[in-house]
């Protein structure tokens, strides 16, 4: 613990104050911090000056940050420390070439050429063969054994994603998840494009996640051009975020009654999401919160208007959405199919370090609005769920814990705001100038969990690495461990318990 | 006369009444839903777009879609429809007609594992092992009305003065098969709690998904196929609840058969509205529960009628 130093979500830092250790000081802070109950918020390689660095940031309570030099490897501690750095080793080895010696199971994570040049790690050829999947899958074998392969093209309108099921009859023994089918470079592009493009980009980075991407951006900036945002356009920022949440967990639990034939809440459910899609357009111009959020403040100031419209529909809807959810949850034939299915237990959930309602549903009780707030949250209570047993049942009552809570406190918003004086109206995107040498991690809870980016920037105050986080990072390994021996025909449905992104994860 | 009008009935209102289902879990979820002749539409659509077939797939698969129309249409020969004679009929004809449909399924599961796909494999091991144990309640209710008429042939259960129903003399022994031959037509035509029609996810389907890679006409047929089954089974039950004697006359009788049938259809609809899907390994049990309650039926029998 000594050896990190101790960080403010959204605060800037010196670079020069990182500190900056040998190789085993690095991994054995590491270890030692992440054994003690702290999960990793980023753990990414940079290049500097032709020399490979490591830098991670930590969580227990606090925001940690330390950074090492690293050659062309390192020693892995995904199978001596924790499950928690799998992924964040594989996608250095991807992006760096840097190879993490001892890892369990190194294999690509989005499929793409590393950003240096560097021999690749996984010896693909990505010139001739440039379809994600060029791996011998994990099998299993024996007489009743049998493989099931679904995706990269779906029915229905999901995005592209490849499922390899080891089965036993109808019993899945393993699941693995393959994405990268919709990698765009995005952490590339982000330092090579002009400021201008940058919250267009960020918005697309998940576009169920557009204001929640847009705000770790925004938030971002705001620290490195040292921009204040004033307290009202903080409300909207913190009301749309909460819009876009209610609006996906109403989704969800519609899909979710959907997918185990359960009509009428599908139909009630499909309606309101259109609702609460509909309200983000009042505050901004767009159903998906596109272009609200941007450095500084937003784009829209909320009139008088606006808070008579929003304050009325959720006056209208909240008793319309305890019905359709009485409902769901009273109907006994969905809570049989909800209840008991694709469990993870609570260790299991620590072990892989699960965020959002994903974690919170396997009693993980971190919530980054409560642990590190920004904007508006300090000010607004905590939720609390009583059902966390890592079933489909606490994944959906988390989900609709989350949305009665988030209505509450969009209301209580609205009334703060009334009571805030001037505002310093609209801002609109213009090159900053960001502050130089300098290191910012913001994390924010989008609807999904805890997202995060950080950036570098270097000594003419250029973006020398922006790193992104989405969720689902974290989440699609417990979508396969929910698998494990259960029912193949219950796939779609803890599936969609987590609705993971499929673009958050390939950037 | 009456036979050959009440088949074509049959056959040319056989995809309207799956509309009705539709119409009702709309009225349900709030919504307006798809038009009545939906599923004529759907026809015709599929009739004038052309096949595709894979590289992977043998004469089999062509065959597939061809053998489980044509059962489905055979079917409908033998059946007394609102207690007309059927154009057909012979001693036993049931035994035979019930294997007929079991051959029409036959050749859709070899035309799914025809094409080698993981989930059409999955699909029609859940089929067969499913539709086995429909068969034995089927069966069941068959040793039933053997007890009860001494035959073995649909004219001979439902025509003439006492057809069996829930009205005539062993009219308590029927509710039970009311309700069971109701569980076999849902597991039979997959609808909800067994499968789910209106799915996407081919994980979780049943028969939907034997089915994937037929196209246009190919699909046709087997959706047409699907309404006749569904039709006859919807009959089945229509005449257990009511007795189209000859003294009603045939145009109240057909009226009266129509009606009924809508509420059969109706009934399916509200099914699926209130209730979730049962999870896979739950269905066998669904399934043995209405072979159970023909079992009870057919043991009462012995003391009943002796």
């Amino acid at each position: 613990m000594d050896n990190l130093l101790k960080i403010k979500n959204g605060a800037v830092v010196d670079r020069n104050a990182i500190p900056n250790v040998s190789n085993s000081v690095f991994f054995s802070s590491l270890a030692e911090f992440v054994k003690n109950d702290g999960y990793i918020v980023q753990f990414f390689g940079y290049i500097e000056n032709g020399i490979n660095r490591l830098i991670a940031v930590v969580r227990n309570r606090d925001l940690y940050v330390i950074e090492t030099e690293v050659g062309s490897s390192f020693q892995s501690l995904t199978g001596s420390t924790s499950e928690k750095f799998h992924l964040f080793e594989r996608e250095i080895a991807e992006q760096f070439g840097i190879i993490p010696e001892g890892h369990p199971w190194l294999k690509m994570v989005r499929y793409h050429k590393n950003y240096t040049g560097a021999p690749d790690a996984f010896g693909n050829d990505y010139a001739k063969e440039h379809i994600p999947g060029n791996y011998h899958y994990f099998q299993v074998e024996g007489e009743s054994i049998h493989e099931v392969g679904v995706g990269p093209v779906h029915a229905g309108i999901i995005e592209p994603g490849h499922f390899r099921f080891q089965c036993a009859g109808e019993e899945v023994l393993h699941l693995e998840i393959q994405l990268g089918y919709q990698h765009r470079g995005i952490e590339k592009m982000m330092p090579s494009v002009p400021q201008k493009r940058w919250p267009i980009i960020c918005e697309s980075i998940a576009g169920d996640t557009s204001v929640g991407h847009n705000l770790c951006f925004s938030q971002a900036v705001e620290a490195l051009a040292s921009l204040k945002v004033d307290d009202k356009s903080s409300i909207v920022r913190s009301i749309a975020l909460e819009l876009e949440r209610i609006a996906n967990h109403i989704g969800d639990l519609g899909a979710l009654s959907g997918d185990v034939a359960f009509n009428p809440p599908a139909a009630y459910f499909g309606r309101i999401r259109g609702e609460f899609l509909n309200l983000l357009q009042v505050l901004g111009g767009n159903r998906f919160g596109k272009g609200l959020v941007r450095p500084g403040g937003v784009t829209h100031v909320m009139e008088e208007e606006q808070i008579k419209i929003v304050r009325a529909k959720l006056h209208e809807l909240i008793p319309e959405i305890e019905h359709v959810c009485d409902l769901l949850f009273s109907a006994t034939t969905v809570l049989a199919r909800f209840e008991n299915t694709g469990i993870v237990a609570h260790e299991m959930a620590k072990d892989l370090g699960l965020v959002g309602y994903a974690g919170r549903a396997c009693g993980i009780s971190y919530d980054a609005r409560v642990a590190f707030p920004t904007e508006y949250y300090a000010h607004l209570p905590a939720n609390e769920n009583n059902t966390t047993d890592g079933d489909v049942n606490s994944r959906a009552s988390v989900r609709r814990e989350e949305i009665m809570h988030s209505m509450q406190i969009i209301l209580q918003l609205l009334e703060m705001y009334e009571q805030i004086g001037a505002t310093t109206g609209a801002v609109f995107m213009k090159e900053h100038s960001l502050k130089a040498n300098s290191f910012v991690v913001t994390i924010n809870e989008g609807w999904r969990g805890e997202l995060s980016h950080c950036v570098l920037t270097d000594n003419n105050g250029k973006v020398q690495r922006y790193k992104i986080k989405d969720p689902s990072f974290h989440n699609w390994t417990g979508l396969a461990m929910s698998l494990r021996n259960q029912g193949i025909s219950d796939f779609p449905l803890c599936n969609k318990s987590y609705n993971l992104s499929y673009c958050g994860f390939d950037l | 006369m009456e036979s050959f009008i009440s088949l074509a009935i049959a056959l040319l209102a056989a995809p309207l009444f799956p509309g009705i289902i539709l119409k009702v879990k709309a009225f349900f979820a709030g919504k307006q839903g798809p038009p009545l002749l939906i599923k004529y539409y759907t026809l015709f659509k599929l009739l004038k777009k052309g096949s595709v077939y894979s590289n992977s797939t043998s004469f089999v698969f062509t065959l597939g879609p061809v053998i489980s129309f044509a059962s489905a249409v055979i079917v409908l020969f033998f059946f007394p429809f609102a207690g007309n004679a059927p154009i057909f009929s012979f001693h036993s004809d049931v035994i035979i007609l019930f294997y007929i449909m079991g051959l029409g399924r036959f050749f859709t599961v070899i035309a799914a594992l025809d094409t080698a796909s993981p989930f059409e494999g999955m699909g029609a091991a859940r089929e067969v092992f499913f539709s086995t144990i429909a068969e034995l309640a089927i069966f069941t209710v068959l040793i039933l009305f053997y007890r009860l008429t001494g035959s073995l042939s649909f004219s001979e259960y439902f025509i003439g003065e006492t057809p069996i129903s829930l009205v005539g003399v062993s009219g308590a022994l029927i509710v039970f098969v009311v309700v069971s031959m109701f569980m076999v037509l849902l597991t039979e035509n997959s609808r909800v709690p067994v499968d789910d029609p209106a799915t996407h996810l081919e994980l979780t389907m049943i028969h939907e998904v034997m089915i994937l890679d037929h196209s246009g006409p190919d699909l046709a047929m087997i959706e047409l196929g699907a309404f006749y089954k569904l039709y006859f089974y919807a009959a089945f039950v229509t005449h257990l609840i009511f007795p189209f004697v000859p003294a009603n006359g045939p145009v109240m009788n057909t009226v009266i058969f129509l009606a009924i049938m809508a509420a059969v259809y109706a009934t399916i609809g509200i099914v699926e509205s209130i209730m979730a899907r049962f999870k896979m390994n739950l269905v066998p049990k669904f399934i043995f529960t209405s072979f159970a309650l023909v079992f009870f039926a057919a043991i009462l029998t012995i003391g009943v009628i002796q």
